[in-house]
């Protein structure tokens, strides 16, 4: 066999008959380069010769999605320049989602910041006319009719969220749970209003406003939000801790308690403060149901609260003679409602941080 | 010692049963020793027949080990003996399972006192995240509700950790997070886990298969010296393994594709492994099997 073997190639003949693994590339900024070019082009069509500023930035955009493209094709392949078309794309696509988020960021904060002085903060508007006044009644209505939905959601969400993790499994009843709270994530906030000030007007009677109807009605709205994140949630815990827990001969509810819902407890918080941060802008169930009212009150089962969304919107809607001040004031409580959200996502975020599971030592 | 009979009293049926078997085995054996006896059991999941028919007297105060191909069956039985396979839904046995000639399937037996007479270590270590070292160790007495005093659980966390053969590598930091150790420390703070609840019968499911050959040789150590105070049935892929740590075996086999898996041949281990019974546990203990 060795004697009729082939003999070795020689070494230096190899290189020749190898595929070159380099390939011409544009230069590695070109696609900052690009962008810069799109804005000075931008800019040219804009002021230069007038154009519009809409067209302008279209035709900057077309600009680099064809341009780029079509260059990288002549220089890099057919697969470069179709990751440079997708890239330029879906860049676009955050660009323009970005623009209402800041957008509605900055309007806010122009037209909110100067309202925020410490009197606003402490004043209701009660024999308030024109100037003056403040949020502190709205601030409280707000607060204490959220809480009063977290404290009936939470438990029950919390507890669906369980049932159907820990019990229901893939059985009939947990099925229709899960459809039921699907067909409840998408209840209209309005129908909720509705519903709850039906329920309370068969008690009450007709006319009836108070702070507890409105939370029924934002719990009717946050319930499904809170089963479903800490249904995802729960269902994250991996199965060898509760069969642990089984090993040991610990029962199932103390598995619950003591493994399954500490494991998730950063989750669980995270989806809670999310759905908090979800119902406490709603406006139209708090018109209906609570109303407003341009004094502070804090009893929950009596008489209209006012609250910061409800607040927003009848400034704006009524704003009384002369208006400026009253318009004024919805920008603030718009945009203290927002830093309200605002504080809550990074709660929630520390929460996450803080109470997750550490494996570092 | 009297945390022993503390912890034993919280379950009456053993407690009855622990003194009179002490009573019968005199002062040589520190632990009442517990066979298990295996009859015709057969185990479902739904409509899938996962194992037929397995008769098998597990040796007190031994190690039986169960070798045979994936999916014939082995963890499936090794989850029977506890209760733990009914975790799955659909799962149910037919057949007998005597610990200490008591039925494990009799109507009324609760799971939950079976399991914390029966421990069982898994394939993967499973240390509780949200717990500390010590925690991870207590677990299975704090979370079946008893109070311990600071010093009674630092007497159980030393006792458990020592038996674990892992106090010296983490007495010095018994309250960081369970999750920080090495997987070989965490197999062996389960391992402390586990014996913690006192239990009389340790079920170990494959648990070297996640670990190196260093951390592996010191759990198959601490198998050794367990086997003395615990009655051990051990799930292995790894025959030396089954070789080394077990004084019985027991070759699990499929019948075929798709029939349940059953019990082939068992006896004590230099027999299954030098001169065995049966052609195909031959054919698999020494690498032949297809």
């Amino acid at each position: 066999m060795s004697t009729t073997a082939p003999p070795a190639p020689k070494r230096d003949d190899a290189p020749a008959q190898l595929r070159s693994w380099h390939h011409p590339q544009l230069p590695r900024r070109s696609g900052l380069a690009a962008l810069v070019i799109a804005v000075v082009l931008t800019s040219a069509l804009h002021a230069g010769i007038g154009l519009a500023l809409v067209p302008a930035i279209l035709a900057g955009w077309a600009v680099v999605v064809i341009g780029l493209p079509v260059l990288s094709y002549a220089v890099e392949g057919r697969r470069k320049a179709f990751d440079r078309l997708i890239t330029v794309i879906v860049s676009s696509a955050f660009a323009l989602a970005m623009i209402p988020l800041v957008s509605i960021l900055w309007t806010v904060l122009k037209n909110g910041l100067p309202v925020l002085t410490p009197e606003f903060f402490s004043y209701s508007m009660r024999n308030v006319v024109g100037e003056g006044g403040g949020i502190y009644h709205a601030i409280w209505g707000t607060v204490l009719i959220t809480a009063a939905t977290a404290v009936m959601s939470v438990p029950l969400g919390l507890l669906t969220a369980i049932y159907l993790v820990e019990y229901g499994g893939d059985g009939r009843l947990a099925k229709t749970i899960r459809f039921l709270v699907d067909v409840m994530t998408g209840i209209p906030s309005i129908v909720a209003g509705l519903f709850a000030y039906a329920l309370f007007v068969v008690f009450f009677g007709p006319g009836v406003r108070m702070g507890i109807a409105g939370a029924v009605a934002l719990t009717v709205l946050m319930t499904p939000v809170v089963v479903r994140s800490s249904e995802e949630m729960l269902q994250l815990v991996p199965n060898e801790l509760r069969e642990a827990a089984y090993a040991l001969g610990v029962p199932r509810w103390r598995t619950i308690v003591k493994v399954v819902l500490p494991t998730a407890m950063a989750g669980l918080v995270t989806g809670i403060t999310l759905a908090v941060a979800r119902v406490i802008g709603e406006t139209a169930p708090l018109l209906i149901t609570v109303g407003i009212t341009d004094s502070t009150n804090f009893n929950l089962f009596d008489g209209r609260m006012a609250t910061l969304p409800v607040f927003t919107y009848s400034s704006i809607m009524s704003p009384g003679v002369p208006p400026e001040p009253s318009i004024a004031r919805a920008w603030g409580a718009a945009l203290v409602l927002m830093l309200i959200v605002m504080v809550l996502n990074l709660v929630a975020r520390l929460v996450t941080y803080f109470f997750s599971p550490k494996d570092k030592r | 010692m009297s945390m022993r009979s503390v912890l034993r009293d919280s379950v009456p049926t053993t407690a009855a049963r622990t003194t009179s078997a002490t009573a019968a085995d005199g002062p040589a054996s520190r632990r009442p020793a517990i066979g298990i006896d295996v009859e015709d059991l057969d185990i479902y999941y739904g409509d899938v027949h996962a194992v037929r028919g397995i008769t098998l007297a597990i040796q007190a105060q031994s190690v039986t080990s169960i070798i045979g191909p994936s999916g014939c069956g082995k963890s499936t039985f090794l989850r029977s003996l506890n209760r733990m396979h009914e975790v799955a839904p659909g799962a149910r046995v037919e057949g007998t399972v005597r610990v200490d000639g008591r039925d494990l399937y009799a109507p009324g037996v609760d799971p939950v006192l079976v399991r914390r007479e029966i421990g069982m270590v898994f394939q993967r270590p499973n240390p509780f995240p949200t717990m500390s070292i010590k925690d991870n160790v207590l677990a299975g007495v704090r979370l079946n509700g008893t109070r311990l005093k600071k010093d009674e659980a630092d007497t159980i966390a030393e006792r458990s950790l020592r038996g674990a053969n892992l106090w010296d590598e983490v007495k010095d930091r018994l309250n960081r997070p369970g999750a920080g150790l090495s997987g070989g420390q965490q197999q062996r703070l389960c391992i402390a886990r586990a014996i913690a609840v006192e239990p009389q019968v340790l079920l170990m499911d494959e648990p070297c298969s996640a670990l190196d050959p260093i951390s592996t040789s010191a759990i198959e150590d601490l198998i050794g010296q367990l086997k003395d105070e615990y009655t051990i049935v051990i799930v292995t892929h790894n025959m030396q393994q089954a070789a080394r740590v077990s004084d019985e075996t027991a070759f699990f086999n499929l019948a075929g594709v798709g029939e349940p898996g059953q019990l082939i041949e068992s006896g004590p281990t230099t027999k299954i492994f030098s001169n065995p019974d049966n052609p195909s546990t031959e054919a698999y203990i020494t690498g032949r099997f297809g």
